[in-house]
């Protein structure tokens, strides 16, 4: 490119063409799909005219229901990426045996089952739980946004920079070949070095950061801003699990800032934490990653439950069973999920005695998971179930997840887990949970509130097909796992010797493609329900007869949620409303004090993302700037006093005389 | 449909399936792998004790309280009932009781680093018996077994006389990795600069697959072993063979050994250099190079204060294969000299592996294929007859 060697490596660090995989026929033709994609969508945003409506209406704003229905749309663009990756390492897995290479050779194979479990947890799990308590926490609680609009809007922003640095090792350079937790020493500057783990890093930071703020957000939220009335002991289940879970966020991603911000040490500055030699300790990142870790499968699993209680409760037409018991469930297992992260290194030589604590402190925690399981159990009891597409979810989940939950706590018991861990067993008990009891909780969750979010409901019938093609597809594509873990075969495996085990592999593509089914379905669901809306349009904002505050408002709620703030005297908070006959007021409107949007958060995450790209390949005069660019614009946002406004009165009048018109339509 | 009647169907062709596999982890021959086993089998059955009414219960009352049915009760303000709530926590609580129990006996019991106390079931340790000490070191991508006792250091296939104790010491040059015979125990990890142990014994003859159950970079996934559980007769034999390689493990051919290279063939070393296992457990096994120990003998004496300086580049370690020029185990673009995604195997891995032409010098065709195992008990003379062919991968068929 350059005559001179030393200009190119001061202008581009060790970024050259070679970076760029212009033979490798897989990654050329998801680049032009990629591209293709991408140019329709800008297109079609052109010719539409949307430019200005998302500048205005979505990338700045700082509304939370618009910033939590983004996270949604990350996670489910994420979804497909890390879904893509699932099905290439299965079809891999089916076909490499014997004298078969298959057709991702190891250091490809590495990438992807990498870029899998990071892309899952970070980039799919993440934004829903985060989207999903984002758009229904304020509702729930009365509340008119978050505590801190703008930095919602900034931890949205930075979780889409980590999402683009991941995606962009996809076509410049090379993902971490480490799997998902990159173990020091292999992560290590001596055994990985190049571009790999620092696109790793760089993703995690960036988006851990925004995790973080958007914990610290909710919190505040839930803790400062829920309606008069709303003691803690009145909460709906949901915002208990939201706030427990973003305890445990603010509690565990520094952990995992800090435990990062070393390996980075180690790899740019040559520093020693975790190397082997000069007193660093490898074991030590183990121990810290897993204290984030283990913490971090809660704060997915805690919002799902959350869902389902009020899925439950909605759908069974009754108050939900056991209420306290259900709130310390939620808290105790908060607390107990610091106190078991060893177990997932039972195998790397601690004592009897540690290992056997941590085993029983593990056991523990189904207690109290047991005890939620029992309370939608006993909600059902004596109810008059509705088998909505939610509610489908929620059973599959009941049933599906205590599955994962007893192979789970087997797994607890530190010699079994001499037998099982790595094995294949682990990773159908881990995606038994995960997909099991996050997913769907996720995608009951997203049929539950959708009409909430659009003013319509999914269409029934295609959101039932997704939720058994999902359900089957989930069984035959991991049930095969759980068998060939107790055949003695491990993880991360890209060729095998044994061609008695095909078969097994051959069924879990076959139910990785249900899935694949599945998610098609659930993406022809959004689509038919879009043609479709005016049949399935819903005016009352009640389409489920709900029991929480975010039924009280319209749907798609206004932009300041609630022309009044609710006043609450008792558990499901609508439901009572509703039975001591509450009237909606139509007069008396005042103006509503509310947050401006701003561009400053987008800023801060396209320059996060030049600074994360200039760091991983050394393109030291570029990190600079942009970090200097990032400073700037923070501490030059902080005199940005225009930051609020008010609706002026006219327009709540105007927005709630055109809704009790709607209502009176209807009537 | 209903869930059940679907999963009934679902499971129907998988019970055909599973008469036709052999799964070592629930049919092992040694008796740790066999109490663990029996660990399995028992916590399974304690949970199911409450897994199955809970799932039974979900099934029955979605279908007993759905809508349609206008007959079933209907009690919207039913949501508590303090005998409910006791019994839904103290259900759990007391399986937990029993399998917590169980666990801590188990886990005491079953330690990796636990000496053994029984042969099987049915016999005792007798008193006096010697173990067989193996020092197993995990290389990038094959394992290097010594044994001290014997003299003798092997490379992918070690072997251990059935009824006796085996004591192995675990340590790995460069990453971690976690040495694994389903058949014949549980786990432990292998780790560079550390040693863990595992004390085992196998009960029946016959060969198994031993494997690395942690990734490690490009070869890991054919970095498997071949364990050979031998009559005192056939072991003495397995010994003398190894003996008559006339072939030893020096440093300089441990170093050449220790580069990264997949497929390994099985190889024995007749005799090994003294102390070799200590210096790559204490990482200095290359000339020059301060051990471990030695430096922390320096540090329990309160330190060498500056002095240490001048040690520093000799306790630098992992920069030796940066310095020989071998590419790192999970080198990517900038840092493999390889263009991205590039179709050129990495270092140590064979251009194509398994193409005929790459297959060392008097390897059996079928060697990957080669399933003897628990059928072929206590005949190890279908095992390597003096050729060195490659460790195979999935024995246990």
């Amino acid at each position: 490119m350059f005559s001179n060697p030393d200009l190119q490596k001061l202008l581009f660090g060790r970024l050259t063409l070679d970076a760029v995989p212009l033979h490798e026929p897989i990654l050329l033709v998801t680049f032009a799909m990629v591209a293709l994609g991408g140019l329709v969508v800008l297109g079609g945003l052109t010719y539409f005219r949307l430019w200005g409506p998302l500048w205005r209406d979505w990338f700045t704003s700082v509304d939370h229901k618009k910033i939590g229905i983004m996270y949604i749309v990350l996670a489910l663009v994420m979804l497909l990426r890390g879904f893509a990756d699932a099905l290439m390492m299965r079809a891999q897995q089916a076909m490499a045996f014997g004298d078969v290479e298959g057709y991702l050779p190891p250091h490809h194979y590495d990438q992807i089952f990498t870029a899998h479990g990071v892309i899952m947890i970070f980039f799919v799990a993440m934004p829903l739980v985060t989207g999903l308590m984002n758009f229904v926490v304020p509702l729930q609680i009365g509340a008119r946004d978050v505590a801190f609009p703008f930095l919602n809007n900034f931890s949205f922003w930075m979780t889409v920079a980590g999402a683009v640095t991941v995606m962009a090792s996809l076509f410049v350079g090379e993902f971490a070949r480490t799997g998902w937790l990159a173990y020091p020493p292999l992560s290590g500057p001596a055994m990985s070095p190049g571009v790999g783990v620092d696109y790793y890093i760089w993703a995690l930071q960036i988006a851990g950061i925004g995790t973080l703020l958007s914990g610290i957000n909710l919190i505040a939220t839930i803790v400062k801003m829920r309606a008069p009335g709303m003691t803690m002991m009145k909460m709906p289940i949901f915002t208990w699990t939201a706030l427990c879970t973003n305890i445990l966020i603010v509690a565990a991603f520094p952990i995992l800032t800090a435990v990062l911000a070393m390996l980075s040490l180690d790899r740019y500055v040559g520093t020693h934490f975790f190397s082997n030699d000069l007193g660093g300790n490898p074991m030590m990142y183990v121990n810290l990653i897993w204290i984030w870790g283990h913490p971090e499968v809660y704060i997915l699993i805690l919002p799902a439950f959350g869902v389902f209680s009020e899925i439950t409760a909605t759908f069974s037409r009754k108050r939900l069973f056991g209420y306290a018991s259900m709130v310390y469930a939620t808290v105790v297992i908060t607390i107990l999920s610091y106190l078991v992260w060893l177990h997932h290194f039972f195998t790397m030589g601690s004592g009897a005695s540690v290992n056997s604590f941590f085993g029983i402190t593990t056991m523990i925690i189904s207690i109290p998971t047991g005890a939620k399981i029992f309370n939608w159990l006993f909600t059902m009891y004596k109810g008059r179930i509705d088998f909505d597409v939610p509610m489908l979810w929620t059973v599959g989940f009941m049933v599906t997840f205590t599955v994962g939950g007893m192979t789970g706590v087997l797994l607890a018991v530190p010699p079994a887990d001499f037998v099982l861990h790595n094995s294949l067993f682990l990773i159908a008990h881990f995606h038994n949970v995960i997909i099991g009891g996050v997913l769907f909780g996720m995608l009951a969750g997203i049929t539950y509130w959708f009409p909430k979010a659009f003013g319509y409901k999914l269409d029934p019938f295609w959101g039932k097909t997704s939720f058994w093609f999902w359900l089957v597809g989930f069984w035959v594509a991991f049930a095969p796992l759980y068998v060939l873990g107790l055949m003695g075969v491990t993880r991360r495996v890209q060729h095998f010797d044994d061609p008695s085990l095909q078969i097994w592999f051959v069924i879990a593509a076959f139910g990785a493609f249900l899935i694949l089914l599945g998610i098609a379905s659930f993406a022809v669901t959004l689509v038919v329900s879009f043609l479709k809306r005016e049949q399935l349009r819903d005016v009352t904002g009640d389409p489920w007869n709900g029991r929480t505050l975010e039924w009280a408002t319209s749907s798609p709620p206004p932009d300041y949620n609630f022309a009044f703030t609710p006043v609450v005297h008792d558990h499901d908070a609508w439901w009572d409303m509703k039975k001591r006959g509450y009237v909606r007021p139509v007069s008396g409107f005042q103006k509503i004090h509310m947050p401006r949007s701003t561009a400053a958060g987008l800023i801060l995450g396209v320059l996060s993302i030049v600074f994360s790209f200039a760091m991983i390949w050394y393109i030291w005069w570029l990190a600079a700037l942009s970090f200097l660019a990032l400073t700037v614009v923070t501490i030059g946002h902080t005199f940005n006093y225009a930051r609020d406004f008010y609706i002026p009165a006219d327009e709540v009048v105007r927005t709630e005389n055109a809704r009790t018109a709607l209502l009176a339509e209807r009537v | 449909m209903t869930v059940r009647s679907f999963r009934t169907l679902l499971l129907l062709p998988v019970f055909g399936l599973l008469s036709g596999c052999n799964m070592v982890v629930m049919n092992p021959s040694g008796d740790i792998a066999l109490r663990q086993r029996d660990l399995i089998v028992a916590s399974t059955a304690l949970m199911l004790l409450i897994i199955i009414p809970v799932i039974v219960a979900t099934l029955y009352f979605a279908w007993r309280y759905r809508q349609a049915n206008t007959e079933a009760t209907y009690d919207p303000d039913w949501h508590h009932s303090t005998h409910l709530e006791v019994m839904i926590w103290s259900a759990p609580l007391v399986i937990v009781i029993a399998l917590g129990a169980l666990t801590w006996i188990s886990t005491h019991t079953l330690d990796p680093y636990r000496p053994l106390s029984r042969i099987d079931a049915s016999r005792p340790l007798p008193e006096g018996v010697k173990p067989l000490v193996v020092e197993v070191v995990a290389l990038d991508w094959k394992w290097l077994f010594f044994y001290p006792d014997q003299g003798i250091a092997t490379v992918n296939e070690i072997a251990a006389p059935v009824d006796v104790p085996i004591t192995f010491k675990i340590t790995a040059a460069t990453v971690m990795n976690s040495f694994f015979i389903p058949a014949l125990a549980g786990q432990i990890y292998a780790m560079p600069g550390m040693e863990t142990k595992l004390h085992a014994v196998i009960n029946k003859a016959g060969m198994y697959e031993g494997q690395s159950a942690n990734y490690s970079g490009s070869g890991f996934s054919r970095m498997n072993f071949r364990f050979v559980g031998l009559d005192k007769a056939g072991f003495d034999a397995w010994v003398a063979k190894a003996k008559a390689a006339n072939k030893p493990l020096s440093r300089d051919a441990y170093l050449e050994l220790e580069r990264p290279s997949e497929r390994e063939p099985v190889r024995f070393y007749s005799s090994v250099e003294p102390g070799l296992y200590g210096q790559i457990l204490n990482m200095c096994a290359v000339p020059g190079k301060m051990c471990m120990h030695e430096m922390m003998a320096i540090d329990a004496k309160g330190g060498a204060g500056k002095d240490s300086h001048a040690n520093r580049a000799r306790l630098e370690y992992d920069n030796r294969y940066a310095e020989r020029g071998d590419e790192g185990n999970a080198a990517t673009v900038g840092g493999s000299g390889r263009e991205s995604h590039s179709p050129e195997q990495p270092q140590g891995m064979k251009p194509k592996s398994n193409a005929p032409e790459v297959k060392p010098r008097g390897a059996p065709e079928t060697t990957g294929h080669d399933h003897s195992g628990h059928g072929d008990h206590g005949a190890p003379a279908d095992g390597p007859k003096g050729s060195d062919p490659v460790a195979p991968g999935q024995l246990n068929k």
